[in-house]
């Protein structure tokens, strides 16, 4: 469910320098668990760090709802576009890229050079639009396993991500148990609440009922739904902060001129959304940001085990960290805490930190030093 | 606060270890940076989890390899099954927890039987130190009265009347001085830390 893009970057000094994205071409028929199938597909992705002999010291960096695969460093021809994990991945960080090798993708379904629903459909030669399938977490994970296949990966050293990049990392160890020695679960939850579901409706009716939507076929009429996009950005932002954190960063300042008894711009918070809307609407895809939450609202590996998490989790082999964050109320503590029983119950290992952050739900892209350190130590427990 | 099990002998971590049988499944609760926990595992082939509030202590039972949970005790405790563990161990904090009975009780819901170790404070190094007029700081109670994280100050008498008013069987009790050198009389006057074994019948 998150997040702002680029709300964990630090200056990108000491980190992995200028990078760039790559592709990967696939043109084996890959099957979706709606039913439908992509012929073929492209993954855009990039690395940090260097892959070892044995092949063991691979980490996959999954992404949550805004993300993408430029997780770290910055773009050779602009030196602000910095990665949204930045801070987390370099030499000495804690995915530490002198030891490490570092993937980062973006999804199917994306926007940023994956295919997705703004690429050209083969049968139609036009935009997929709305015809683009809805991607499952397993889906993701499908893709993603392909990807490992193209570098000779045979298990990751780690999966990790926070959020909706959490609930990938969950998904691993239960569809590829053997391909995954540990998994970093940040943020997550095992299923979305009725609320959660709720915002996202929300935010994608925001988007539905924009007239410059045309049911998903935008593309062809010159407009893109940025009123819809905005909104529900603006919606989504809320939820990934945490209210003290608005409290003390906007509190009920007001601009100039305020205090004029009509809609403008008054509230600092209002003028801050607005900005975060207007940049979010610039450069996002609307059918992906449908996807995305889509994919998040069907998530819920225990479904089919009549609700016992314990049950579904029991596949799994991998060491876990489960992390969560005091202040988050998207996916509170209380959530983790589910996944953290489930495979006490199982016996399977598990850390669980508890982390003590006030930025909310964006807390696990912050540079925050007890959250870098259990990372960084559950790492070094794996091995490379 | 400097981390309890580096500050002080742990004479009672021998008692525990013995009580524990190959391969259990063990919780420790406030299991500070695991040296507990690494010795079960390593000596006894246990299954264990760890529930550690504290960062600093958090981070060092992860360097130790063990599966610490960052949780609140009592919440921690919340989230468990039934019968989840062979033993449940306090060593040490019991003193320090607020909602004792309720712990207690707890403990022996998620485990089969629980070890429990805590300072006697009707030790008579206590007991002269209480008469002199002054609270005490020994060995098994090494803080002053200012900067204490002990919130119950009680003696094994004490111990053994609320496990008879909770429905609590005490199965086996060793009594420790204050060099960890097993008391065999006079255990409420001669011992300085007490570790029992109780389960419910």
């Amino acid at each position: 469910m998150t997040t702002s893009v680029g709300a964990g970057r630090t200056p990108s000094h000491g980190g992995v320098g200028a990078v760039a994205s790559r592709f990967a071409h696939f043109d084996t028929e890959l099957t979706l668990q709606s039913g439908a199938s992509l012929p073929a597909y492209v993954l855009a992705y990039e690395t940090y760090g260097t892959l070892n002999a044995a092949k063991s010291n691979a980490i996959l960096v999954c992404h949550a709802l805004s993300g993408h695969q430029h997780v770290a460093g910055f773009r050779a021809d602009n030196q602000n576009d910095i990665g949204w994990w930045d801070n987390i991945v370099g030499p000495g960080r804690p995915l530490d890229t002198d030891k490490y090798f570092i993937v980062g993708l973006n999804n199917l379904g994306g926007c940023h050079g994956s295919t997705g629903p703004s690429s050209i459909n083969p049968a139609t030669d036009k935009p997929w639009g709305a015809d683009f399938p809805v991607v499952t977490v397993s889906d993701w994970v499908a893709a993603q396993a392909r990807l490992a296949d193209t570098f000779g990966i045979d298990a990751w050293a780690a999966v990790i991500g926070g959020s909706l990049g959490g609930m990938q990392a969950l998904q691993w160890t239960l569809d590829f148990p053997q391909r995954v020695r540990s998994a970093l679960v940040i943020a997550a939850a095992p299923k979305l609440s009725a609320e959660n579901i709720g915002f996202n409706d929300v935010a994608r009716q925001a988007i539905l009922t924009d007239p410059d939507f045309h049911d998903g076929h935008f593309y062809q009429h010159g407009v893109r739904p940025l009123r819809g996009l905005r909104l529900a950005r603006m919606l989504g932002h809320i939820t990934y902060l945490s209210d003290d954190q608005m409290a003390e960063k906007f509190g009920r300042r007001q601009r100039a001129g305020a205090g004029s008894y009509g809609f403008e711009v008054e509230f600092e918070v209002e003028s801050y959304l607005r900005h975060q809307g207007d940049k979010f609407a610039g450069v996002f895809d609307a059918n992906t940001y449908l996807r995305m939450t889509k994919a998040l609202d069907y998530f819920d590996p225990a479904a089919n085990f009549n609700d016992d998490l314990a049950a579904a989790l029991a596949p799994a082999t991998a060491r876990f960290l489960i992390a969560s964050f005091t202040t988050d109320w998207r996916f509170p503590p209380s959530r983790s805490r589910e996944m953290v029983n489930a495979l006490v119950k199982n016996g399977q290992p598990v850390v669980y930190s508890e982390i003590d952050c006030a930025h909310g739900h964006d807390s696990f892209l912050m540079d925050d030093a007890h959250y870098h350190a259990v990372i960084a130590g559950f790492l070094r427990q794996v091995g490379s | 606060m400097e981390p309890v099990s580096t500050t002080m002998n742990r004479g009672d971590f021998n008692v525990i270890a013995s009580w524990i049988k190959p391969g259990e499944r063990v919780l420790d609760l406030g299991c500070g940076d695991g040296t507990l926990l690494r010795r079960l595992i390593d000596e006894r082939g246990a299954r264990g989890y760890g529930i550690e509030l504290e960062n600093a202590a958090m981070l060092s039972a992860l360097e130790n390899g063990i599966n610490v949970i960052q949780t609140d005790l009592e919440q921690g405790l919340a989230g468990f099954g039934d019968g989840t563990f062979d033993h449940v161990v306090l060593s040490r904090t019991l003193q320090t927890v607020l909602h004792t009975e309720n712990v207690l009780n707890e403990m022996l819901r998620v485990g089969r039987e629980a070890v429990v170790s805590f300072p006697n404070f009707a030790y008579w190094k206590n007991r002269l130190a209480v008469m002199k007029g002054r609270m005490p700081v020994s060995e098994d109670l090494p803080y002053e009265w200012f900067n204490t994280p002990n919130l119950r100050f009680f003696t094994l008498l004490d111990f053994e009347s609320v496990c008879q008013h909770l429905g609590i069987a005490i199965r086996e009790r060793q009594v420790l001085d204050e060099v960890g050198a097993l008391v065999h009389e006079e255990a409420n006057f001669l011992g300085s830390l007490a570790v029992y074994r109780i389960g419910r019948d």
